[in-house]
């Protein structure tokens, strides 16, 4: 049934970022949904062993679900280039500029959708001119309470909900801890929501708009992963017109950031019905508690023919 | 109509109350990164099983298949082997503890044997005294039997009997008595340090003028660097402590066999949880130590394990003292496998835990050796047991730039600094003190 692929279909998952374990259920569950269409699907994690393993059973596809860095900077995708290996997703220049929190930002802020205001900060600015003045500075233009990330990371590693000055200093610690440079920005109270996109046809369409609602407030590693520690709705609870506005919102995020076959946006409603961009992900999560499989049921779809359809969209592109 | 949510688990409403603490944590995502090859690991407690002869081992087995098969792939007593029992008398005669067979229980592994002294005396609620800081899984029993634990802070030697008194006494002034005294007298886990004899006279003095039972837990004791076994608690007092020993590091963890010496009541009790639990100890495990036991020169494997461990622990040592940064100080094991580090003043290891993943090294924060909230932010773990010893070095050379890193960034932000700045080993650390 699958014989026109000519050759297995290797997913990545693992490598070496603080999402390994996230990447490796993606990975495995793409796996899964694949071989239940009766593909052949070999799963690699990311070492010093992988060129030579895909040279010698050079695979028809490649199903990158590495996050955080390497997986989604574009790098890992530039190799497969180099090697002319098709893969599902986007292209590396495109992954380069999402993975960047405040460039993603500017772009789809340019392209008419609402980003909150931000401050792009490196540990050696705040060294220089002193923190506590820097600080001040930014929690009197952008106000309280602030969020705090580092600006390539994922799964909510690093970032902090800052309610009060005298927590913020802790929550530049831990950004810090996942990357040289962080962003500080005004902290957006309302419906958290999570859009996927998929472009199987000929636009990019967005899929139903996902509603996260975390147990204890705050959608953190442990409210991501524990299994029942958060509440989804899917469609979210939103007027229709609201709900029109987060699907057009991932689209042209989709699309002014060149994305390619899936992505996901964050967003978050405010009181008004207005959604904010917070970031896209080039790979988005595919584990058993990720958004984005639930709304590929919500839309009637099965995550291993929606990954079959890309690696044949790969292979022909 | 109320749109419906879901949260992906249908079984959310029906877990038991245990459950609570279970969830999932950036620590456990960042010791995922940490298995990877490339990362040197002093987060573990592995033993190096690679040292055991693994060639006379697999003759042993053999041989037991061959000629005790059906015993050894049978179903045994709840209580364990009889002969392997006899053998555990031998294996404990360097620690002092003199007993008969019919008083041990064996268990898988000696994590086992905590689960049912805690299983056969705690009801939720009820108060558990510990060391600060003290062995993560045992914080796990407690916890998945809804103990409330309250630490008993420690110096150079251990838990101390004073602070211990203080704790007994507070806790009896609100009317309530601790069920169990849970202590790990040798070589540390965390903390690498070992109770003196003195103290642990001391520590059992308030046990038995308080009533309290004693939970001596003595994993490691065996595995003395200088030749000297400490003499168990248990060794003075039969009938007020009960002894966990176990197999894990002595022979192998993979076998999983631990053991239990308790008061006739106490054990009476103990098998029968036992049988509930698991009916009985794996006895192909059982009759596989006690094969090897007979045979091999066991405890000449001991001292090549003391050797293996004793290399580590210099090359630990040795690297922490040229290239840890001023403000950070470190407990000096004599066995074990175990060296507890305090970290210069305002930083907090498990926020840095990040840092030192990206740069190839895993430690335990050390949050985790305590009870949720109750200490261990400025305090790691490292393990030197596992890793050879040029790649420890390796592994403390990239935490000494991961420390400065943070060092720099507290300074940055000014987190309080206004300590005094000590270095170098201690006994105390500033927070054990
Ligand atoms: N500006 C903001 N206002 C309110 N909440 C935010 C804001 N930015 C991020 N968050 C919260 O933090 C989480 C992680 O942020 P996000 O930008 O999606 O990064 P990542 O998912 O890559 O870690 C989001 O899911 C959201 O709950
Ligand atoms: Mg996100």
């Amino acid at each position: 049934m699958t014989s026109d692929l000519g050759g297995r279909v290797v997913v990545l998952a693992g490598g070496l970022s603080p999402e390994r374990d996230v990447s490796i259920r993606s990975g495995r569950r793409v796996a899964e949904a694949l071989r239940g269409h009766g593909v052949s699907v070999d799963t690699l994690d990311v070492d010093g062993s992988l060129l030579a393993a895909l040279a010698e059973d050079r695979p028809s596809c490649v199903v990158p679900l590495l996050h955080g860095a390497a997986g989604e900077d574009g790098a890992l995708r530039g190799v497969l280039d180099a090697l002319g290996l098709p893969y599902v997703g986007s292209r590396p220049s495109a992954c380069r500029s999402t993975f960047d929190k405040p460039v993603a930002s500017a772009a789809v802020r340019a392209a008419g959708v609402a980003a909150p205001e931000s401050v792009v900060l490196a540990a050696t600015t705040f060294r220089e001119l002193g923190a506590g003045p820097v600080l001040a500075a930014i929690e009197s233009s952008l106000g309280l309470p602030l969020m705090v990330k580092p600006t390539r990371g994922g799964s909510s590693l690093g970032a902090s909900v800052v309610r009060s000055a005298a927590e913020l200093p802790a929550a530049m610690m831990a950004a810090f801890a996942y990357g040289d440079i962080v962003v500080i920005e005004r902290y957006v109270a309302g419906t958290e929501v999570a859009v996927s996109v998929l472009d199987d046809g000929d636009e990019p369409r967005a899929l139903p708009v996902v509603e996260i609602a975390p147990d204890g407030g705050f959608y953190d590693y442990g409210a991501r992963y524990t299994a029942g520690a958060t509440e989804f709705f899917v469609p979210a609870r939103l007027p229709a017109d609201v709900l029109a506005a987060c699907a057009q919102a991932a689209v042209t995020a989709h699309s002014v950031l060149g994305l390619r076959h899936w992505s996901r946006s964050d967003l978050i409603v405010d009181a008004e019905g207005r959604p904010w961009f917070l970031e896209a992900n080039v790979a988005p999560g595919m584990t058993e508690t990720s958004t984005y499989p639930q709304a590929l049921a919500a839309a009637g779809l099965e995550l291993g023919a929606v990954t079959l359809g890309l690696v044949r969209r790969a292979l022909a592109e | 109509m109320e749109p419906q949510g879901t949260r992906l688990d249908p079984w959310i409403d029906a877990y038991a109350q245990r459950t609570q603490g279970l969830t999932a944590s950036q620590v456990r995502a960042l010791f995922a990164v940490a298995s990877r090859p490339e990362v040197v690991s002093l987060a573990g407690g592995m033993p190096y099983v690679s040292a055991l002869p693994l060639d006379a081992l697999a003759d042993t087995v053999a041989q037991l298949v061959r000629d005790r098969g059906a015993q050894a792939l049978q179903y045994g007593s709840g209580q364990g082997d009889v002969t392997l029992r006899e053998q555990i008398l031998d294996v404990m005669a360097p620690v002092g503890v003199r007993a008969h067979p019919d008083d041990i229980v064996v268990t898988a592994g000696s994590q086992m044997a905590l689960d049912l002294v805690v299983r056969v005396f705690c009801d939720p609620g009820d108060v558990v005294l510990v060391e600060a800081p003290t062995y993560v899984t045992a914080l796990g029993v407690f916890s998945s039997y809804q103990c409330q634990v309250v630490h008993v802070p420690m110096d150079g030697e251990g838990m101390r009997a004073d602070a211990l008194r203080e704790a007994i006494a507070a806790l009896r002034a609100q009317g309530r008595t601790p069920k169990l005294i849970y202590t790990i007298p040798s070589f540390h886990n965390p903390a690498g340090v070992t109770q003196g004899s003195q103290r642990r006279a001391e520590v059992l003095e308030v046990a038995r003028s308080t009533g309290i039972l004693l939970l001596e837990d003595d994993p490691y004791g065996l595995l003395g660097f200088d030749g000297e076994v400490p003499r168990a608690i248990r060794a003075d007092e039969a009938d007020g402590v009960v002894y966990l020993g176990t197999f894990s590091k002595t022979i192998a963890a993979g076998l999983r066999i631990g053991w239990a010496v308790a008061p006739h009541g106490v054990r009476e009790k103990l098998v029968l949880a036992n049988e509930t639990a698991t009916l009985c100890p794996s006895n192909f495990a059982q009759l596989t130590i006690s094969s090897y036991l007979a045979t091999q020169p066991w405890f000449e494997q001991v001292k090549v394990f003391r050797e293996v461990y004793r290399e580590r622990r210099d090359a630990l040592l040795e690297s922490l003292e040229s290239l840890m940064p001023p403000g950070t100080t470190w407990t000096v094991p004599a066995g074990g496998f175990y060296s507890w580090v305090t970290l210069p003043a305002g930083l907090d290891a498990t926020a840095m835990l990040p840092r030192a993943v990206a740069a190839l090294v895993a430690y335990v924060p050390g949050t985790g050796f305590y009870a949720p909230g109750a200490g261990g932010e400025h305090e790691l773990r490292l393990s030197y047991c596992y890793p050879e010893p040029d790649r420890i070095r390796e592994g403390v050379r990239r935490l000494a730039g991961v420390i400065e890193t943070e060092v720099e960034l507290a300074a940055t932000f000014g987190s309080p600094t206004s300590a005094p700045v000590r270095s170098g080993p201690t006994a105390p650390t500033p927070d054990l003190a």
